[in-house]
């Protein structure tokens, strides 16, 4: 329902915004000139016709307006693709969607094989005479056995009976199908358990299920029961052989032969053996296949014609969906498994993504157990113990308590001391961020923030200093063209799956970054301002702090954008290889499940912290360096 | 007394290829407190090299140079410079970029900020203290960049090209005021210029410089900045006496100019 409001909404926003952008072009003047950049500003209304056209595509090509629209549609082109999978084993036999019929096309290829094999035993330089005869004549005996099958006289009454009694059975249900009163009505009894079985079945979309298998409406039904009668008559047919008594006599003969040859044959001969074991094999083929005579399946190849005819007729409105509201693919080609084949798949419906983002923004849901992005009570003292060292303690006067003969451990000074380092008192509870995002958030930031702490000072020395410079490149220029991930497996075997190892290795992504550009910064600081500080009477450390760094900051703001891009890009796909939180994780879980909802997700949280970030580095940039580019 | 002395000054740079160039060779002159010497030459002269050894930014290869008897060696508070491009820092405002000094001495704020004030209204910068530097203009920010200077009450102002980058007529009012801060403040001013007319006009003392070496070719002695104080400038310029001096000087620049030329021909 509400997809179908909001598709309404969308048309009508972009009808309107493109009539109003035709009225605006209407009541502007016309340029003298062309390519004035003036003609590139404003233009609201097509940012909403562009927005409405992405909302729109995602829409229609995750098949989300079939699902509002037509909700049983899923279900009933799941029962189409039944019946047609059902019909194409029978169809394949004949001449309807191949080229020429199953048996043709059988004889045709054996007759080429015993051929083949005939030359190249007759060329074989490795095999004695006496059983290049032998193994000619069995071939050509098997030659000789293929006309006892498509022979008119051979076949059998029983056998024709059979073929035709399947024939009248799909002409009956060519006659019954269209029919309202098809399929019969079940005893009440087994009407009752299709009910109950409906009911425990899950809608479209639903987790775990791409399209519900069972028929839910009646023209469902209809093609169910259709498909179900004709796997029975497909079954009962490929049953049956064209083994009729001439044909027996041959291939027990053969057999025979090859048997005894078997027999004759020493261990070691091992040529002879892999030619007795191909010509077996070539015989088991032809006694496998069902081969007729020519026309003895004409009347049910026709019967097969006339209800495929009949079947797409009954399929009427079905089909128009499928073609015009199942862009890219169809649930039809995936015959009975009943799954969304093309974009439906792996593009996640909207409304679908909207409940579970939902449900996974709920704090007691989340995902694997943790919330999205939520608080916990937190206490003080955990945080105490967590920043202020334990060798606080240590280094006091005194000595810690023994406990004495009473059995009782009597605290003292330096106990407490240690209490309250280690965390272990009772404190008020403050409430601190957690959940996945807050992770993947708190990494960067942690990662981001070491790099910037230790990489300006070692950057601005190495820009003035030539032994910096010097002593330090070797070491920043040796791991800094390496791709960070390529540091990561070495680095989560180091400091472990959890954060230390993620940290240091967005450390060492946004160090080498701040490095190289707040050495471009110091370096490239003007000569004049140095003067002009040093005749101003500054001395070596105010000129550091009053005129370098200023002067370094365009660089270092810059190099810390790219250091968040690179920063976040990394954590990422670290949290891919390894970890239990943070949302590459919930994306590489999801993708082992195939939960194309979450995937799609992390991808849009991902992009909007991104653009988060961004955003905030360029209004912090914007607020702190003014001057940069108007010098 | 001499104030600032300069005895057989030699500076001799060598390039990475090992050629070494005589940028200046035997350079003797004292000036004395309160004068205002103009340095005029063609490029390459060593009139920049002259100026940062005074300012302390380079040392002579061989020579002394002595403020005040004391000699320079290195930068300081006492010899103010002021840049072609004014070289402000432009992350901080009109009033930060001129008690930078003070600042740094860590003085009192109250009365730098009451300094600041009055140097703002020496210079017709009234009303922009708080204007981001990078806001003004370049006459608007060589006013800042003497005020800087000033406020440091320098025995010695050391200007390199100062107006060399504005338009006439910005120039023109500032050449007017740089003769009113030599009068009002009395100061040493060494000011290099490569304009033949200003050098003439505000030179109290000139020396055309000569390359290749480096050294001072000629000395003049003019009346031109003395009267430049209470008339126009533009009557000065008019004068017969401005006009021959300033054709002999350009004649002998141009010579200098077509000997270099010749010579990397």
């Amino acid at each position: 329902m509400i997809t179908r409001i909001f598709t309404l909404l969308i048309i009508v926003a972009v009808i309107g915004a493109i009539l109003y952008g035709r009225r605006l072009i209407k009541t502007e003047k016309n340029d003298a000139v062309f390519g004035n950049p003036e003609r590139a500003k404003g233009g609201t209304h097509w940012v909403i016709v562009g927005s409405c056209f992405l909302m729109f595509s995602w829409l229609y090509y995750s098949w989300d307006i079939a699902k509002s629209l037509y909700p049983d549609s899923a279900n009933e082109l799941c029962q189409v693709a039944k019946v047609n999978e059902s019909l194409l084993s029978l169809k394949y036999l004949f001449p309807i969607e191949e080229r020429q019929h199953k048996s043709t096309a059988i004889i045709k290829r054996e007759n080429i094989n015993i051929k083949k094999y005939i030359v190249e035993i007759q060329n074989s330089p490795d095999l004695e005479n006496q059983d290049k005869e032998i193994f000619i004549s069995l071939l050509n005996k098997t030659q000789l056995m293929i006309p006892t099958l498509t022979e008119e006289k051979y076949l059998e009454t029983d056998i024709k009976h059979v073929i035709n009694g399947l024939t009248n059975r799909i002409k009956q249900l060519t006659v019954s199908f269209p029919k309202d009163s098809y399929p019969p009505a079940l005893s009440e009894e087994e009407e009752n358990k299709r009910i109950e079985a409906l009911k425990k079945q899950k809608g479209w979309g639903a987790t775990g299920m791409e399209v519900p298998p069972l028929p839910e409406t009646k023209t469902g039904l209809k093609f169910h029961k259709a498909a179900e009668e004709l796997n029975s008559i497909s079954d009962e047919f490929f049953e049956i052989r064209n083994h009729n008594t001439e044909y027996l006599r041959h291939s027990q003969e053969i057999f025979a032969e090859i048997k005894e040859y078997k027999n004759g044959l020493d261990d070691d001969q091992e040529l002879e053996k892999t030619y007795i074991k191909e010509i077996k094999k070539l015989v088991r083929r032809i006694d496998y296949a069902s081969i007729f005579p020519p026309n003895a399946l004409d009347e049910m190849e026709e019967s097969i014609r006339d209800f495929d005819v009949v079947q797409k007729e009954e399929q009427g409105a079905i089909r128009i969906k499928d073609v015009l509201l199942f862009p890219g693919g169809t649930i039809v080609n995936s015959g009975p498994t009943c799954a969304e084949d093309g974009p439906g798949r792996w593009l996640p419906k909207p409304s679908d993504t909207f409940r579970i983002f939902g449900e996974l923004l709920r704090p007691s849901v989340g995902f694997k157990m943790i919330p999205m992005i939520w608080y916990e009570m937190m206490d003080v003292s955990k945080i105490v113990g967590f920043f202020l060292p334990d060798w606080i303690a240590d280094i006091l006067p005194g000595k810690y308590p023994v406990h004495n003969s009473a059995g009782k451990v009597e605290p003292n000074f330096k106990s407490k001391v240690l209490d309250i380092v280690t965390g272990e008192f009772k404190a008020f509870k403050i409430p601190v961020p957690t959940g996945h995002i807050w992770d993947s958030f708190l990494r960067v930031f942690l990662g981001l923030s070491l790099g910037i702490i230790f990489g300006i000072p070692l950057g601005i020395f190495m820009g003035l200093n030539r032994f910096a410079k010097g002593f330090f490149d070797p070491l920043v220029e040796l791991y800094r063209p390496v791709p960070p991930l390529a540091w990561a497996p070495l680095i989560i075997t180091v400091f472990g799956i959890d954060n230390v190892g993620k940290v240091f290795l967005l450390f060492m992504v946004s160090f080498s970054i701040m490095i190289i550009s707040a050495r471009a910064g110091a370096s490239g600081t003007q000569l004049s301002k140095i003067h002009a500080a040093h005749s101003l009477g500054a001395s070596r450390w105010q000129i550091l702090r009053h005129v370098i760094f200023p002067n370094s900051l365009p660089e270092i703001l810059t190099g810390i954008r790219v250091a968040v891009g690179m920063c976040w890009g990394t954590l990422v796909a670290a949290e891919f290889l390894a970890g239990t939180t943070g949302i590459g994780f919930v994306e590489n879980v999801a993708r082992k499940y195939m939960q194309y909802e979450v995937i799609w997700i992390t991808i849009f949280v991902m992009g909007m912290l991104g653009l988060l970030f961004d955003i905030t580095l360029r209004k912090i940039i914007n607020k702190t360096i003014p001057w940069h580019g108007k010098g | 007394m001499s104030d600032l002395v300069s005895k057989n000054l030699n500076m001799i740079f060598e390039s990475p290829k090992g050629e070494t160039v005589h940028a200046l060779k035997d350079i003797s002159f004292s000036l004395k407190k309160g004068e205002l010497l103009t340095v005029l030459g063609p490029s390459g002269c060593g009139k920049t090299t002259l100026l940062n050894i005074a300012a302390g930014f380079l040392r002579p290869t061989s020579g002394s140079i002595t403020l005040t008897g004391k000699e320079i060696d290195g930068p300081g508070v006492e010899r103010g410079m002021v840049f072609q491009q004014g070289a402000l820092f432009e992350w901080l405002t009109v009033n930060e970029n001129v008690n930078f000094g003070l600042r740094m001495k860590n003085e009192d704020p109250i009365t730098t900020a009451k300094k600041v004030g009055e140097w703002l209204d020496i210079v017709g910068l009234k009303g922009f203290g708080d204007t981001p530097t990078y806001q003004l203009s370049g006459g608007m920010q060589q006013r800042v960049a003497l005020a800087r200077c000033l406020i440091n009450d320098p025995d010695l102002i050391l200007m390199d090209e100062p107006l060399g980058a504005l338009d006439a007529l910005t120039r023109e009012k500032m050449q007017s005021l740089v003769l009113k801060i030599w009068k009002e403040t009395g100061k040493t001013i060494i000011l290099i210029t490569h304009s033949v007319e200003e050098a003439l006009l505000l030179g109290e003392k000139l020396y055309v410089m000569a390359p290749r070496p480096g050294r001072i070719h000629k000395e003049y002695k003019l009346p031109f900045a003395l009267m430049g104080l209470d008339g126009d400038l533009r009557e000065i310029k008019d004068k017969k006496d401005f006009v021959s001096k300033r054709e002999e000087i350009l004649t002998m620049i141009w010579d200098m100019e077509e000997e270099i030329m010749g010579k990397e021909i």
